[in-house]
């Protein structure tokens, strides 16, 4: 008796594996994968748009810009969610990748709220990330060390930071976080703490700095005069057909880029007044 | 009954040796399954792993020795940043500090388990430290970021993250494994051994101590080295608190990093197949090569030392 | 100082020992459940996660929980029952098992998150699962399978080598000596390993990002055909767990109230796995009583 019991749980799992192999699934789908910060957009997105189309469904993962290029280079998925250029990221061929600018996002220098300075010049920010200048006293702050915190190489906002603050200078050995939530928890509570974040994830545990006393606000972002910023790119492998191209447009409609993509706090693509390419030309869009 | 029936029926194989192979075949099957699997990750991590050295070239020694790491970018002679050392040194510091406290704590809660007072052990300890493992790391992670971290910031200065911040959420976390290997290793000592040394009229204590832990030395051992591994190869909850810079350690409180939280953190930043994303898997190879042979160095240890 | 006074000092000093460690857990429920049981509602518990206004729920996240706990136990547990039997029972003693055995220990030593890319390069692109339930439960199962295979070997080791030879003395076989007398002479210790494999794979986060997803597609909690993509039942959609999403809100999360709700799900991730070990523990007993014919465990 017991030996029947035994054989029985010893075959479920590969009847189990024998059966899903088989399995055809009604209903329609595609899976995104890519950017964790692109991630609850495009989730969101999904989800409404299941709810407007019946019986389609949009599979959002994360992973990493990383894992999106190479997803999507490889085929595996329908669309490849990156805070990058393919271009700029090194081993992906960027050739056959289509891309669909959804959205855009400003970063931002954030410190520990106990540090009074309000505004830093480029430069400023520049030298304390490579590491010249270590002291808040040397800013016209108080006698604090400060305490840098950095993100994981290869991430898109580490990325934006570096293209328009550290232009080429190489930052100095310090903390790194691989997510947004984690850098603000440690900014908040690391007295004398300097890092970056993007615009949506900014609350009131921590404080945003002026650069060059321009403001960190959408508005500045809209006309260039807030320099750190970057595109959401959602990259499909060639023209996108079938439901990625309906997808696609629904989360390009004006619906969704007002409702949602403004209501994130990421600033909508056809808001912007200027545009900006991939070697980083400023033009202005009539 | 005929002579050729009883023969047939001698040389058939009986019912208790069909059922003996059946039972043999199938545990066969399941653990050549987990060979499969076992095998297969192998090659899978090592071939991605050793990509860094045959494809990228990339010198042995100087991934090992080397101290700075910045895959992305090249330096002066043009050769990639892949100098592992940090992340090495601080995977250890924190796995040996980890070990060192939490095995005297380990032990004393088994002893206390099996030798004291089995009946509490059973019914409050045992509990405590099945739930303890149920923990997710996430959660001691951010236990650690909120509790851990400020406490080290007060008591001993700095910005709160380093290495003795790891060492203190590994050691919560790898006691519940080491504690429930002793006392499986102390429960496996015979009765007649405590017996014997109680009616030569030995305290209990001096009958744990020279007799009990004695006998169990090997068992203590791999229990040790068990939650060596485990604290060697934990990945968020260290890497919330550590800090995760890639440098050197110059003190206890001081960020540092680890081969895992280097290895967690890059992954998904990084491009298949790239140099980035080999050496990332050159620290997985490592991650799996160390524990084997800091076994092997201590099961030396063990057969040296045990009582005979 | 005498035999007597060290036996009670150390008496003493292993009391402190075992009391400390009980203090230190007490520590970790109180701070996780004052944290969170305060957020935690009915609502709060059966409601669907949003992505970026406040006031989601983790129901959806519970149920893939349990769903891929269950999945991945199915699968283990079976493997590991019969790995466990053949090291212990049928192995030679050679280096060959030793070198096995080894490498199962160096398994279990694995970062979930090399775990985590293994199944999704291996189940979810080479084998075309995708990111689905499966690739989650084949992955926690390679994840589990080393910690839970040596725990029933540990387990079958202990039982005295007595109880196998009365086994055979009564004409068994080995395989029936070690189906009939050893498995349920060493099962609460299987039991325990068992509820500690559960722990582990509840709160596991890492390994699933890759395999079973960090989100689900909307689910049709009135559609319980397992071929339907939005069925909860079904195994080929991708599903995110509790502990994936305690980790995916407290990363890249933007909805604001990201620190009560990942306190609030951790609070009833563990007070789950408290639930698990209880009725684990209860059914161990059970089935120890049933089998062996001896009413308390010891």
């Amino acid at each position: 008796m017991k030996k029947k019991w035994i054989l029985f749980l010893g075959l479920i799992p590969f009847v189990f594996l024998l059966s899903s192999c088989g399995l055809k699934q009604s209903g329609q789908s595609i899976t995104a994968v890519g950017s964790s910060a692109l991630q609850p957009l495009v989730e969101a997105a999904g989800d409404r748009y299941t709810e407007d189309h019946a019986g389609e469904f949009i599979n959002v993962q994360g992973g990493g810009s990383g894992t999106g290029l190479s997803q999507i280079q490889a085929g595996s998925v329908e669309i490849g969610n990156s805070d990058l250029y393919a271009e700029q990221k090194s081993g992906i061929d960027p050739t056959g990748l289509v891309d669909h600018k959804v959205a855009v996002v400003g970063v931002t220098p954030v410190v520990n709220k106990d540090i009074p300075i309000k505004n830093l010049s480029t430069d400023e920010l520049a030298q304390i990330f490579s590491g010249d200048i270590t002291n808040w006293k040397q800013l016209g702050g108080p006698d604090q060390k400060i305490v840098v915190i950095n993100r994981a190489q290869g991430s898109g906002t580490r990325d934006t930071f570096e293209r328009w603050v550290m232009k080429g200078r190489s930052t100095v050995q310090a903390q790194e976080q691989d997510s947004t939530g984690m850098v603000r928890q440690i900014v908040a509570s690391t007295p004398g703490a300097i890092s970056y974040m993007a615009f949506p994830y900014v609350d009131d545990t921590i404080k945003t700095i002026k650069v060059d006393n321009v403001a960190p606000k959408d508005k500045n972002v809209k006309t260039n005069k807030w320099k750190i910023w970057s595109y959401e790119h959602m990259y499909t492998n060639g023209k996108p057909t079938g439901l990625t191209a309906r997808f696609m447009d629904y989360i390009l409609s004006d619906k969704i880029q007002d409702e949602i993509v403004a209501s994130m706090g990421y600033i909508p693509v056809k808001d912007m007044k200027v545009s900006r390419n991939l070697a980083g030309k400023v033009e202005t869009i009539k | 009954m005929n002579n050729d029936e009883i023969r047939a029926n001698l040389l058939k194989r009986s019912r208790a040796s069909r059922n003996e192979r059946f039972g043999k075949l199938i545990s066969g099957a399941c653990i050549t399954i987990i060979i499969a699997v076992v095998v297969s990750i192998f090659y899978f991590v090592a071939s991605k792993g050793l990509a860094t050295f045959f494809e990228d070239k990339v010198n042995l020694w100087k991934f090992l020795t080397g101290t700075i790491w910045n895959p992305s970018a090249k330096d002066a002679q043009g050769n990639p940043q892949v100098g592992a050392l940090p992340m090495i040194v601080g995977s250890f510091s924190v796995t040996f500090l980890a070990a060192i406290i939490a095995t005297p704590f380990a032990i004393g809660a088994a002893v206390f388990m099996t030798e004291i007072s089995p009946r509490l052990g059973k019914k409050v300890l045992q509990p405590v430290i099945e739930l303890l493992v149920g923990i997710p790391s996430v959660v001691y992670g951010f236990i650690g970021l909120s509790v851990v971290v400020p406490f080290v910031r007060h008591t001993f200065g700095g910005s709160g993250f380093g290495i003795l911040s790891g060492t203190f959420v590994l050691f919560v976390m790898i006691l519940p494994t080491v504690t429930s290997m002793t006392v499986d290793a102390l429960k496996s000592v015979p009765r007649a051994y405590r017996e014997a040394s109680l009616a030569l009229g030995a305290t209990r204590w001096q009958t744990i101590y020279k007799v009990v832990l004695r006998a169990s030395t090997s068992g203590i051992i791999t229990a040790v080295v068990f939650g060596m591994s485990r604290a060697f190869g934990e990945a968020l909850a260290v890497q919330m608190v550590i800090g995760n810079a890639m440098l050197l350690p110059q003190n206890l409180i001081s960020p540092a990093s680890t081969l895992t939280s280097v290895l967690t953190m890059g992954m998904g930043n990084s491009v298949m197949g790239s140099l980035s994303n080999n050496a990332l898997w050159s620290l997985a190879l490592l991650l799996l090569i160390m524990p084997l042979i800091f076994n092997i160095l201590i099961r030396w240890i063990g057969k040296k030392g045990a009582m005979r | 100082m005498t035999p007597r006074k060290w036996d009670k000092i150390a008496t003493f000093v292993l009391y402190m020992i075992s009391i400390f460690i009980i203090f230190v857990l007490a520590f970790l429920l109180l701070y996780i459940l004052i944290s969170g049981l305060p957020n935690v509602s009915w609502h709060f518990i059966t409601s669907k996660s949003s992505s970026f206004q406040a006031g989601g729920g983790i129901g959806v996240q519970l149920f893939n929980s349990v769903y891929l706990l269950v999945l991945a136990m199915i699968i283990s547990v079976p493997l590991s029952l019969g790995a466990g039997i053949w090291l212990s029972e049928y192995a030679p003693k050679n280096w060959i098992t030793s070198l096995i055995r080894n490498a199962i220990e160096i398994l279990s030593s694995l970062p979930s998150v090399v775990v985590g890319l293994f199944g999704f390069l291996v189940f979810s692109i080479n084998m075309k699962f995708g990111f689905s339930i499966l690739s989650g439960a084949l992955a926690l199962t390679v994840f589990n399978l080393p910690l839970l295979t040596r725990k029933v070997e540990d387990s079958l080791q202990a039982i005295h080598y007595t109880q196998r030879e009365a086994g055979y003395a009564l004409g068994l076989s080995r395989w029936e000596t070690v189906i009939h007398v050893v498995v349920p002479a060493a099962l609460p210790g299987i039991i325990t390993g068992m509820i500690l494999g559960m722990g582990r794979i509840f709160g596991e986060a890492a390994a699933l990002i890759y395999t079973a997803g960090q989100s689900s597609p909307s689910l049709d909690f009135s559609n319980w055909n397992p071929l339907y993509i939005a069925s909860p039942l079904n195994p080929m959609r991708s599903a995110e767990t509790l502990a994936v999403h305690i980790w995916k809100i407290n990363s890249e999360g933007i909805i604001p109230d990201a620190t009560q709700v990942s306190a609030a799900s951790s609070a009833v991730l563990v007070l789950f796995v408290l639930l698990l070990n209880f009725l684990a523990r209860y059914v161990g007993n059970r089935l120890y009583a049933r089998l062996t014919g001896v009413k308390e465990r010891n």
